[in-house]
């Protein structure tokens, strides 16, 4: 077992662009549930709106990187709406069902054959992040961060991802210091309270709805980028509590919680899988086999969230004060 | 008042029973239509789960297409069938007892095609009969592909009210076996609060160890016996060893929500770590169609009405009129009422939780037999639908529960008429969203604010 070899992987979680994405589709949750109280469970739907429309906008209608950028978004918006509409007036469950069930028939329809030419139906699209190359600053060569070292392309995809998440980040912090995400917490808090003040309680959960959902589409299209494909099995609702349990892990009504709950998240699965895959390698481990330890790595997301929610619900950076349940 | 939750055991057991002696009696004849069709044995239930090999012979694939080729009743053998489609082609040659199948790597469309020149001397295609023919992989990891055989018979083409019948039949049946399901997951919400997200893992649960005790050599009827009675249990130990301490704890609805969630996942990935990601078959997972005039139903499929309407007429008739039945419905209506005059609260609730369990066992059992096939994640698949049921018909109400599925189960079904097989379960979601737009109490839900 390499021990080194272990630890440099775990460590490059930290930094890895599908960390970025995590961090930042929790962001987006982080300002649906953790500072509106919104439930949402659909936000694995909303990154499969930003990797599919991203992907389907560059193939099918050849357009420029930014423009694509601007179609996802604009699907994110819809769908923040066609959800919103009919659920942010009822109470927190519906809405979070109503969610996994608008996310599950979104991968439904990304997966049907009878869309075979525009979604690639179960073996997904790719080759669409040629543009986003294009763009790359660095000249070629390899580049040494000490513990690991990257490709012009690697880099290029890690900066420009937490680029891209450090400016939602400061996004967050503004909104929520300001008069508006005031409001947003007392909605948390009460929201009877609030519409006794007279302000549309509606309108700013749909706010809320759509910049949290805006957050998850860009996420969804970091997501695809490194790859440069798009398989819609990766966008179930496994995806969804994933980024809960990210949420949950750095706290929820936080800035940089999510982050470093995504951070963590990576990072221990990283080390579990090296650890377990190298001690099944050199027959420490006998009694189960490689697949099987994958699954163990999922158990272990499952029973990790359920003790956190049951044991430190605030998680590692959340106030107890601020949970947006009591 | 006092004497009431001492009555809880007794009664529930007798509803226990009653289920199981139900279901016993009706899974006698699928034995013996098992032993009859008899020669498909390709895929008998062995206890160890075949691991996940890397696909390197085509019979390792995770999805296959399958059938089974009979002339006249008579099993055709030694007939090559090709499966092209998805940049993957395949080839089978049907076995002694007319059976085949192709392993295909992913879920997709693929064109079948029975190689004419290779059938026996005097067996043709029916007339009429497509090939080669477009299968299509509906959310499951196997097909079938049917081919008609026999000189001179004719393929009949359903009109569309025939059709509609079949597939509001299937529905019904489908409907009912949900609902088993989704009255425990109503009940459960209706007396704790809590959307119970692992419901679908108990769902899972009466498969998978119907598969592995029915894997033990044990006869079919005792196997499901078992299986119930280990939802039943997995419900029990849930309540005394989580949820009651979580109650206890005056934890909300929201937090228990997410513990439940992180339950799904844990015990999914269990189920995965010692059943492995493959579809198994249940015995007698493959049985003859019966024909009403032109409306046919698989034998599978018309037990499995018959045993889910016997189970959820039961269900009804405990809940409306025994004692039990009415503190549990007091329960759900205001608990702190209910327990203010006399009611065991926690006493109903555990019963409630061992009855979820014992429905949503059998009713994994049965939406084994209907897809057909066990898989870990089956009762993932099946909890939007359950969800969906439940919204439908009224969150915590039973008999909204019910009808709610029977709606579900039936739309799902019909809507494949128009709708291809793999967005069969696009509708049913839509319905639900559509639904809540203008009633969000659901059908029989009481007028109140849900906001």
């Amino acid at each position: 077992m390499d021990f080194l070899n272990i630890l440099t992987g775990a460590l490059g979680e930290i930094i890895s662009p599908t960390t970025a994405a995590y961090a930042l589709a929790a962001l987006g949750l982080a300002v649906h549930f953790g500072y509106s109280g919104l439930l949402n469970f659909g936000q694995a739907g909303f990154m499969a709106m930003g990797a599919y429309g991203f992907a389907i906008s560059t193939l099918t209608f050849n357009a420029p990187f930014w423009l694509a950028v601007l179609v996802a978004l604009a699907c994110s918006v819809g769908f923040a709406f066609l959800l919103g509409i009919p659920t942010l007036r009822l109470r927190a469950d519906y809405l979070s069902i109503v969610t996994i069930a608008a996310a599950e028939v979104v991968r439904y329809i990304v997966t049907t054959n009878s869309l075979t030419d525009i979604t690639g139906s179960a073996g997904g699209l790719n080759g669409f992040a040629d543009g986003f190359y294009a763009l790359n600053p660095f000249p070629e060569g390899t580049y040494n961060l000490g513990f690991i070292s990257l490709s012009a392309r690697d880099l290029w995809v890690r900066v420009a991802a937490w680029i891209v998440v450090a400016i939602c980040c400061v996004i967050v912090w503004l909104l929520m210091r300001s008069p508006w995400g005031r409001v947003l917490k007392g909605i948390r808090e009460d929201e009877n309270a609030v519409r006794s003040l007279g302000k549309n309680v509606y309108s700013y959960k749909m706010q809320a709805l759509v910049i949290g959902g805006v957050f998850g589409t860009l996420a969804g299209v970091l997501f695809t980028l490194p790859r440069s494909s798009v398989q819609p099995a990766n966008y179930g609702s496994e995806l969804t509590f994933f980024l809960w349990t990210c949420l949950l892990l750095g706290g929820m009504a936080t800035v940089l919680g999510p982050v470093i709950g995504a951070m963590l998240f990576w990072v221990v699965l990283s080390l579990t899988q090296g650890l377990l895959y190298g001690a099944i390698g050199a027959g420490y481990i006998t009694f189960i086999s490689i697949p099987q330890a994958g699954q163990l790595r999922y158990i272990m997301v499952g029973i990790a969230l359920m003790l956190l929610m049951i044991f430190r619900p605030q998680g590692v950076l959340g106030n107890k004060k601020e949970l947006a349940f009591s | 008042m006092r004497t009431l939750p001492k009555l809880a055991r007794p009664i529930g057991m007798l509803a226990f029973l009653l289920a199981v002696f139900a279901s016993l009696l009706l899974s006698a004849p699928a034995v013996q239509a098992q032993t009859l069709a008899a020669p498909v044995s390709a895929s008998t239930p062995s206890p160890s789960p075949s691991p996940e090999s890397p696909a390197s012979t085509p019979d390792s694939f995770p999805n296959t297409i399958n059938g089974v080729l009979r002339n006249a009743g008579q099993p055709v053998a030694g007939v090559t069938i090709r499966a092209t489609g998805e940049g993957f082609s395949g080839e089978t040659v049907t076995s002694e007892t007319g059976a085949w199948t192709i392993g295909v790597p992913v879920q997709g469309t693929y064109q079948v095609e029975l190689d004419v020149t290779t059938l026996p001397e005097g067996v043709a295609l029916a007339e009429g009969a497509q090939n080669p023919r477009e299968v299509t992989f509906a959310n499951t990891s196997n097909a079938g592909a049917i081919f008609p055989l026999g000189e001179g018979i004719v393929v009949q083409s359903q009109s569309f009210g025939e059709l509609l019948a079949e597939r509001m039949l299937a529905g019904l049946s489908f409907g009912l076996l949900l609902a088993l399901a989704s009255v425990g997951l109503s009940l459960i919400f209706g007396t704790t609060g809590l959307t119970n997200f692992a419901h679908g893992e108990m769902v899972t649960l009466g498969a998978v160890l119907m598969f592995f005790l029915a894997g033990l050599g044990l006869p079919i009827w005792l196997a499901a016996a078992l299986a119930i009675v280990g939802g039943g249990l997995s419900g029990y130990i849930q309540d005394a060893g989580l949820w009651k301490p979580l109650r206890r704890r005056g934890s909300g609805i929201i937090p228990m929500m997410i513990v439940s969630i992180g339950l799904a996942l844990a015990a999914r990935y269990t189920i995965q770590l010692f059943f492995g990601g493959s579809t198994q078959q249940l015995p007698g997972a493959r049985s003859p169609q019966i024909e009403f005039g032109a409306v046919s139903i698989s034998q599978n499929t018309l037990q499995s009405l018959i045993i889910s309407t016997i189970v959820v007429l039961v269900v009804s008739f405990l809940l409306l009129k025994t004692r039990i039945g009415k503190a549990t419905r007091a329960v759900a209506d205001n608990p702190a009422l209910a327990s203010a005059s006399g009611i065991d609260v926690d006493r109903v609730i555990r019963l409630v939780w061992t009855v979820g369990g014992v429905l949503a066992a059998l009713g994994g059992i049965l939406w084994a037999y209907y897809r057909p096939g066990v898989t870990f994640n089956m009762g993932q698949q099946i909890l939007l639908l359950i969800f969906a049921a439940v919204v439908l018909g009224g969150l915590g109400t039973v008999f909204g529960a019910l009808l709610g599925s029977v709606i579900v189960g039936i739309f799902v079904e019909v809507s494949t008429i128009w709708l291809e097989a793999d967005l069969k379960f696009v509708g049913a979601l839509l319905i639900m969203i559509i639904v809540l737009l203008f009633r969000p109490q659901g059908i029989l839900g009481r007028r109140e604010r849900v906001g």
